[in-house]
């Protein structure tokens, strides 16, 4: 019999990262900026936050931590972390109107990299004598639950089990979802990325919606490399570990069909499917794992292609998607 | 003074274009400035005086001669699939699958070397080998061509989802063909019997593989300049409009084009296992579908120019590969510094195609 009851709190994990990577990159998405560096942005933000609590807890026992600083200083190194990519971004292709896939692919093999460069090399640059990155202290605070959720049975593993980052990224979600469908900044924003000229000309400022929606997103993507490293992965960061997701995140705001309120219940589909490989009674046979594991690629793409045929103008990604705006350009 | 008087000190405006001297005058002085960056960084990393380091990544490439054959090699792998994703370029139909259609080119060239081997002579092995990959690479692009001719099907996204389905694909096929059992991972195939790899030229391993990619290069550089094809994709990349009303048949250029970028992808896969890997792994391609994206677009879609900017990404990162073995420090410096000196040549394209014009300030006191 599959065993829902440890499956779901397993794919609820595997998602969050996934949802606020995708939370982000929709918000981003809606500016007309096809952000691919979120892959990178997300390991920049993860680095950023174990680099902060690596030096705040160097030294300390768990009884010394302040657990208030232990969570906003990883927080807000990663959120710096992940801010300066965005605007590196924004920087490139808003202002200097490059080109938005090349600059995206060039700011994942730079985040990429400067992550597992610090990574693999964090320890023999700053003289200490750990063996390995291993923020334990930090990341118990990070995964500290509700009391009362031990208490509540089968409820409180389902809905009360996680640690509050996954709360907050749902949170996150559900807000984005909101502003940009219920509020005037969002009907703004929507309107940057579907037609800047008409944006423009109604007298929103284009570069200005570009920039705060590209690096709010990129901020909000770097959280879920800090949600993975401190609470998925238990304050160990092994180079590489992150693996793919950066990617699912955009194959998820796909098939979310660029909505954050869906990306919700998505994200924990998603994560179901990243892990179904190690739940399918496969017997002695490895190789069909590895089949699985293609599951969430292949859902976007139909996805993808069950949008295009249906020709839903709702459903389309924003017009504008991938071009640069320059207004003297007809 | 009110606000609204305030005029801005300066503003842009589109550049004619500019002698390709002067264009890539500016390109250079980009590089060096990232270069010049990138040594204060990694004297900052390594405490090296900047001197070495920028002998160490000459080094890198040029210390002895098995590095600079292997430099060579690197070259013509990232130029082949830098080749392949051009013509979809210059159409302006972003083809992000190369990492995936190389994989698949070499998944099937590896299923041509275990299944076929002691069942055909060694030349049939290696025809069969060639036809497969290529087929197999151009079918990858064809399916997101198809969906993007005939529904316009963002192919973006969709090739870069193929990827991992490709991925997952051949580390499905490494554990049914694990060898040594339990490993998940194929071996060197045919390593007594050598059926299915590709002849040595003049003692050197990876001779032939340069010199197909070079006929490639050619070849490349003719069709898309010379040929009635490179003309129809040229038109379709500047206005799809344009192109249906002179009469060409658009759903069929992209699906052509993409059809042709698979293809040479596919071949890219199986230079990797035929000439040199004789292996089959999920990351065989080592990312050169997306460094290729980059090589292709610094190099304006040019397949001449994409020779230079392909050494120079190899060169970076063998270089930086060599700091990072001398200084013992992480592999992914490379990354890092690749990264930096992207980001200087890509914010570099805007001064080429932008002037800044300062604003006369006469007209602030009208």
């Amino acid at each position: 019999m599959f065993d829902f009851i440890t499956f779901i709190p397993r794919a609820v994990v595997q998602g969050i990262p996934l949802l606020l990577g995708s939370t982000g990159e929709t918000l981003t998405e809606k500016s007309g900026n096809l952000n691919l560096g979120i892959p990178g942005i997300m390991y920049v933000g993860g680095i950023c936050g174990v680099i902060g609590s690596f030096f705040y807890e160097a030294g300390k026992t768990a009884q010394d931590m302040n657990p208030a600083l232990a969570i906003l200083i990883p927080v807000l190194c990663c959120l710096l972390g992940s801010f300066l990519m965005g605007l590196l971004y924004c920087f490139l292709t808003v202002t200097l109107r490059a080109n938005q896939n090349v600059t995206g692919l060039a700011l994942t093999t730079f985040g990429v990299g400067f992550g597992n460069f610090f990574g693999g090399s964090l320890i023999k640059l700053s003289g200490s004598e750990l063996p390995s990155i291993i923020l334990t202290n930090t990341s118990n605070i990070f995964r500290r639950n509700l009391p009362f959720a031990e208490s509540l049975g089968t409820v409180g593993k389902l809905f009360f089990s996680y640690g509050f980052l996954a709360y907050v990224a749902v949170l996150i979600a559900l807000v984005c979802s909101y502003i940009l469908n219920h509020t005037r900044t969002g009907l703004h924003l929507r309107a940057v990325g579907e037609s800047p000229n008409t944006a423009d000309a109604a007298g929103i400022n284009v570069t200005r919606y570009k920039y705060a929606a590209t690096c709010i997103g990129a901020m909000i993507a770097g959280l879920g490399g800090l949600y993975y490293v401190m609470d998925y992965a238990s304050g160990m960061w092994s180079n590489n570990a992150f693996g793919d997701r950066g990617w699912l995140a955009i194959a998820l705001v796909i098939f979310t069909i660029w909505r954050p309120n869906v990306g919700v219940l998505a994200s924990f589909l998603f994560g179901g499917l990243y892990i179904l490989h190690m739940y399918i009674p496969s017997g002695m046979n490895l190789a069909v794992k590895e089949l699985y594991k293609m599951a969430p690629y292949v859902v976007t793409i139909i996805v993808l292609v069950i949008t295009s045929m249906r020709n839903k103008r709702e459903d389309q990604p924003p017009a504008s998607l991938g071009l640069a705006y320059f207004r003297e350009e007809r | 003074m009110n606000k609204n008087d305030r005029a801005p000190l300066f503003h842009v405006a589109k550049r004619g274009a500019l002698p390709w001297y002067q264009a890539w005058a500016i390109r250079g002085a980009a590089l060096i400035l990232a270069l010049i960056l990138c040594g204060i960084i990694t004297s900052l990393v390594t405490k090296l005086n900047p001197l070495s380091v920028y002998a160490a990544i000459w080094k890198g490439s040029f210390g002895t001669s098995r590095k600079f054959w292997v430099l060579l090699q690197n070259i013509a792998m990232l130029l082949c699939v830098s080749l392949a994703v051009t013509p979809a370029f210059r159409m302006r139909c972003w083809n992000l699958g190369a990492e995936g259609q190389a994989l698949i080119g070499a998944l099937a060239s590896a299923a041509c070397m275990i299944l076929l081997a002691n069942k055909l002579p060694n030349w049939a092995v290696i025809v069969c080998m060639t036809v497969s990959s290529v087929v197999a690479g151009a079918i990858w692009a064809g399916i997101p061509a198809f969906f993007k001719a005939k529904w316009n099907t963002n192919e973006t996204l969709f090739t870069l989802m193929m990827n991992y389905v490709a991925t997952q694909l051949v580390a499905y096929y490494c554990v049914v063909w694990e060898s040594p059992k339990g490993s998940a991972t194929i071996g060197i195939i045919n390593s007594k019997t050598e059926i299915g790899w590709f002849p040595v030229l003049g003692g050197q391993k990876y001779l032939l593989n340069i010199l197909i990619v070079a006929v490639v290069c050619v070849a490349m550089f003719v069709y898309l300049r010379y040929s009635k094809h490179g003309y129809e994709i040229a038109v379709v990349g500047e206005s799809e409009r344009t192109a249906r009303y002179v009469g060409i048949k658009v759903e069929r250029v992209i699906i052509r084009t993409m059809l042709l970028s698979g293809a040479v992808c596919g071949l890219a896969g199986l230079l990797l296992v035929g000439g040199t890997n004789h292996t089959l792994t999920p990351t065989i391609v080592d990312g050169r579908g997306f460094t290729a994206v980059m090589v292709s677009w610094l190099a304006k879609f040019n397949p001449v120019w994409m020779i230079f900017t392909s050494f120079l990404l190899v060169f970076l990162g063998r270089g930086a590969g060599e700091i990072t073995t001398n200084f013992g420090l992480n592999h992914s410096f490379g990354d890092i510094l690749t990264g930096i000196i992207l980001f200087f040549i890509i914010g570099s394209e805007f001064f080429i195609n932008y002037q800044i014009k300062l604003t006369r300030k006469g007209r602030k006191e009208e």
